[in-house]
């Protein structure tokens, strides 16, 4: 069968057709060849220069190197915030080929806490690709160069020797100082430097950290490095070294600072102390508080869960933050109003424990009475009567100027991330607010620090100050700070004096605070007492005997040596069942500015009684929390019954109440 | 040729084995550099494989045309067997492979089909007379031929040589003279097959290596990262390249396969584009001999051997080259003398061996008037 129709074909025929077709296949051989000639050319001669650019940046790796972030330091020199070299390991995400497997080998040769691991799986599901998941910081050598030599076997993973801030105090400085942390997503949209996902590089996430971090940050190094494919580095090219960031000096004095965190205890609260001559902050602590080394190593979910879950909120700056009434602590400045509106500080009062204003009758604190009352008694007894008696007489309008005069409801110029100021009422501010026209009573109230008045920690201290040297000081906490110096009060000398003698006898005389007295022979201490209601008064007394929460807030605002004035302070104890809780720890603190040996040796005492150092104190917090939430867990995984759990569960729950 | 060298040496193609042992000698340069400048593991053992397979080729050039005509469709049966051996291994032992070991020497079979369908279709076509060449009986036969190994080498599966064999054998047929216009139809008819065997008829794997070599850099790090780096390689080599030892792609792992089948682009990225032009000159020595072996060939057997033996090789280099310049999807085929890997190199070095032989024995013609 033909498919040729009948063409016979012969030898010749086909050796003919062998040698031209043979010649085609010649042909387009040859030209297979041009063109792949061409095309190499191509590449190599036209995109030349893009592909050695691509080669490049194949081969060379630019690493930047994060800076060092300025110290800060305290009024003496010494570091609140340094730098200590660190061995650290990160991820980066999108060059991690297997997570799973990463993760868990780099568990084995650190050995992460199962928490760890749990933290790094969430943050590494959570980050973009590019932004770096931390591992571990502070390793030993030998873990380090265990990570070092895997490399090839690990993409994705970063070692690196590098610099992490470091918090010598601790808790101690928390709130004030804030805490350094991994750029988040947002920062790096704001600024896409590519320093922001360097691992290691940190930046101010809150307090003054935050506050000033254009000035602590520093301008990164870079390294030029050969890598291979697969990321390990071949040699170094070269490299730029970093320019450390400026140090900062605060006002503070650190060792106060420690002094008055490690002073309040197992209490929540704050204690403020100012220099009178220059407004300088020496402490501003706020107890509990958070340790910033923790949360700028990046925190574990269990303690961050323990921090949030604490009803002595740790998170929260008390100082500038925590909103208090002020109680009994402003008598003295409402006796400079009444003094200044002309009343004399002998005309007096019976206090027979109470008085009726409109249909309420308002009780003094002693339900016996004072008996006959002047402004002194009125101040050192811290007798209601007298002042709800006065006040309705004088009126809202002065004693809430000279309120304002001396600090209270304002804002001060310091550079913090947030300052909560409270309220000084008057008939204006109500009528604004709640649209309702002032009464006799919402006088009364505010006279004894109650009703709407709201005072935070640090304007009680700025008030003390103001009242010690009847000059209006500010606030600052960076040293030698270009100022002006402060400006007079203009309240008359002799109303002063009054004032301050009254608040000596407090102390030092037929007062409420006698116990305050300072152990030293040559300086005394004024101050005045005050015991803010937290609940109703018919409640009864908010003592030490109802619910910690219910219980009254003890407060002390105090300044030393009496007759020239050098330090003011103010002590808030959130709860703290009376102003028996807050003038213990404001007369340690000023004996500690006078004598450390001996301060030091009543709180060492009293440590031993709460169970530790803070430190100390917060590692058993936290491992009776860890117990806690695994109980809980095992609970609601149905692992353990709640009655099985309730002879585990309780005995650490019992250590975390001490 | 004077007296003081012995004939049988004398005799030996001394051009065409100069010439490939310049062509591998380059190789070993390039996979010395390859290996960050040391013998081993990939210089030194291609050089001795070549040397062991130039004797090798030696020793086949001495045979003549009737040998060949003798074992072509044996050993064309014994392959169809060994693939199928391997088949079958893969099966019992559960998971493909596409080597048999026997003991000594580990051989891939659809690597010696590509010489022994070219001696089998040119076997057949040289026994058919000559008159029937534009018949049936011209075409069913090589369809056969080809199909039995084609089956069994997808079903490894490897795209790449089924190419190289089924184009290898169309070759022959081409110039044995089947009619042109089944040709000009096959090629319309593959246009119009091509993209329905792409979405039904291909492995997910070799999919993804078409879809990729169309467009590498919407997959940089993924299946285009070879295509991409390799031209980066050859690309940043420019007119003279960086260097011997000066490669970064391949020095530092980014050209992956850079000792096998992207050679190339490492040989491009030291010697730049004037290492690519002696070797493309090179090949275009070889086949112009390979070639001419076939059209100086006196016997039908031996034209068809010798073109379709220098096609077969041709394949090899015309895809290498195509893949790593990203003018074709990514098939693992090796560049012949150049190239790490020993089947293949066994595979071209039998090609030379006979193409040797058919040079050295041209033959008679015989019944010039059938």
């Amino acid at each position: 069968m033909s498919i040729t129709g009948g063409k016979t074909i012969s030898g010749a025929v086909q050796a003919l057709t062998f040698s031209r077709r043979a010649t085609i296949i010649g042909g387009l051989q040859a030209s297979i060849g041009v063109l792949l000639a061409g095309r190499m050319a191509y590449i190599s001669v036209a995109e030349n220069e893009r592909y050695q650019l691509l080669s490049e940046s194949n081969r060379v790796n630019l690493t930047l190197v994060p800076p060092r972030r300025g110290w800060l330091i305290d009024r003496n020199g010494k570091p609140i915030a340094n730098n200590k070299t660190d061995f650290r390991v990160d991820l980066i995400p999108d060059r991690i080929r297997d997570k799973g497997k990463t993760v868990a080998t780099l568990a084995q040769l650190l050995s992460l806490e199962p928490e760890e691991i749990e933290r790094i799986n969430k943050e590494l599901q959570q980050a973009s690709s590019f932004q770096p998941v931390q591992v571990a910081t502070g390793l030993d050598w030998e873990s380090f160069a265990a990570v070092s030599v895997r490399l090839p076997d690990l993409p994705g993973v970063s070692p690196r020797q590098g610099f992490s801030r470091f918090y010598p105090t601790g808790a101690a400085v928390g709130h004030l100082v804030g805490y350094v942390g991994i750029a988040s997503a947002e920062d790096f949209k704001a600024n896409p430097d590519p320093i922001l996902v360097t691992p290691g590089y940190k930046i101010g996430k809150d307090g003054l950290e935050k506050t000033f971090e254009d000035r602590l940050q520093g301008k990164p190094g870079a390294k030029r490095v050969e890598v291979t494919a697969r990321g390990k580095i071949v040699r170094e090219l070269d490299s730029r070294p970093d320019i450390p960031g400026k140090a900062l000096q605060l006002t503070l004095d650190i060792d106060l600072q420690e002094y008055a965190a490690r002073r309040l205890g197992p209490e929540s609260g704050s204690v403020v102390v100012m220099d009178c001559k220059t407004g300088d902050i020496l402490a501003m602590t706020s107890m509990p508080s958070f340790d910033p080394n923790s949360f700028s190593d990046g925190i574990g979910q269990t303690e961050y869960g323990m921090l949030r879950d604490d009803d002595h909120v740790p998170l929260r700056d008390k100082s500038l933050k925590g909103l208090f009434p002020p109680g009994s602590t402003i008598k003295p400045m409402v006796g400079l109003a009444f003094l200044e509106a002309g009343l004399s500080p002998d005309d007096s009062v019976n206090c027979n424990g109470g008085l009726r204003v409109g249909n309420r009758r308002f009780r003094c604190w002693n339900r016996r009475g004072h008996g006959r009352v002047d402004m002194a008694k009125g101040i050192y007894q811290s007798c209601d009567v007298y002042f709800y008696h006065f006040a309705q007489k004088i009126g809202m309008n002065p004693i809430a100027l000279m309120a304002n005069r001396l600090g209270l409801g304002q804002e001060f110029p310091l550079p913090v991330t947030n300052q909560f100021y409270g309220t000084v009422p008057d008939p204006q501010w109500k009528m604004k607010k709640f649209d309702r026209a002032w009464q006799a009573f919402d006088t009364v109230n505010a006279t004894i620090g109650q009703g709407y008045m709201l005072t935070n920690p640090l304007q009680l201290a700025v008030m003390s100050a103001r009242i010690a040297t009847g000059k209006k000081l500010m606030p600052n906490l960076l040293l030698n700070e270009k100022r002006k110096p402060a400006e007079t009060l203009n309240i008359d000398p002799e109303h002063m004096a009054y004032i301050h003698e009254a608040m000596s006898q407090v102390v030092n005389g037929a007062g409420t605070a006698r116990r305050a007295r300072l152990p030293l022979d040559d300086v005394k201490l004024a101050g005045k007492t005050g015991t803010a209601q937290v609940v109703n008064l018919d409640f009864g007394r908010g003592g030490k005997d109802v619910a910690w929460k219910f219980r009254d807030h003890g407060l002390f605002v105090s300044f030393a040596p009496v007759d020239n004035p050098r330090y003011a302070a103010a002590v808030v104890i959130e709860h703290g069942g009376g102003s028996g809780a807050a003038y213990p720890v404001a007369r340690d603190v000023m004996t500690f500015l006078y004598d450390k040996e001996k301060a030091m040796n009543i709180l060492s005492d009293l440590e031993k009684s709460w169970g530790g150092t803070i430190a100390e104190r917060m590692d058993k917090q936290m491992t009776a929390y860890r117990a806690k939430v695994a109980i809980e867990k095992a609970i609601a995984e149905g692992r353990i019954t709640p009655e099985g759990a309730v002879a585990t569960g309780e005995a650490p729950n019992a250590e975390m109440g001490q | 040729m004077n007296d003081f060298i012995p004939a049988p040496i004398a005799q030996l193609p001394w051009k065409t084995i100069l010439l490939l042992l310049v062509m591998a000698s380059f190789g070993f340069v390039v996979l010395y550099s390859a290996a960050g400048g040391s013998l081993t593991p990939w210089a030194g053992l291609h050089m001795i494989r070549f040397l062991v397979f130039l004797s090798m080729a030696i020793v086949f050039s001495r045979l003549k045309e009737n040998f060949w005509k003798a074992i072509a469709f044996p050993v064309y049966i014994v392959v169809v067997i060994m693939l199928l051996g391997v088949e079958l291994i893969g099966a019992v032992g559960g998971g493909s492979q596409r080597w048999l070991n026997l003991g000594f020497i580990r051989i891939q079979p659809s690597e010696l089909m590509k010489p022994a369908i070219i001696l089998a279709v040119a076997r057949f076509y040289d026994l058919l007379p000559a008159g029937q060449i534009r018949t049936w009986g011209a075409i069913w036969p090589l369809l056969m031929l080809i199909a039995f190994p084609c089956a069994l080498i997808l079903l490894q599966p490897d795209l790449g040589t089924t190419i190289t064999v089924v184009a290898g054998a169309m070759t022959v047929a081409f110039l044995a003279g089947l009619p042109m216009r089944l040709f000009i139809g096959g090629a319309a008819a593959v246009a119009v097959i091509a993209p329905i065997a792409f979405f039904f008829g291909l492995e997910e794997y070799q999919q993804r290596r078409v879809t990729t070599f169309l467009n590498p850099e919407n997959d940089p790090l993924g299946a285009g990262y070879h295509i991409s780096q390799s031209k980066i390689a050859i690309g940043s080599g420019g007119i003279f390249g960086k260097g011997f030892l000066n490669g970064t792609q391949s020095h530092l792992d980014y050209l992956p396969e850079g000792h096998t089948d992207f050679v190339f682009a490492t040989m491009a990225e030291e010697w730049g584009l004037m290492g690519g032009v002696a070797v493309l000159a090179g090949f275009f020595l070889l086949f112009r001999w390979g070639l001419g072996v076939s059209m100086r060939a006196k016997t039908r057997f031996s034209q068809l051997a010798a073109a379709g033996l220098s096609t077969t090789i041709f394949f090899y280099v015309a895809i290498n080259l195509m893949m790593v310049m990203g003018l074709a999807p990514v098939v693992g085929i090796p560049l012949p003398f150049l190239s790490h890997g020993g089947s293949s190199m066994m595979t071209i070095m039998i090609c030379i061996g006979i193409l040797m032989a058919i040079d050295r024995h041209p033959g008679r013609r015989s019944g010039t008037f059938g």
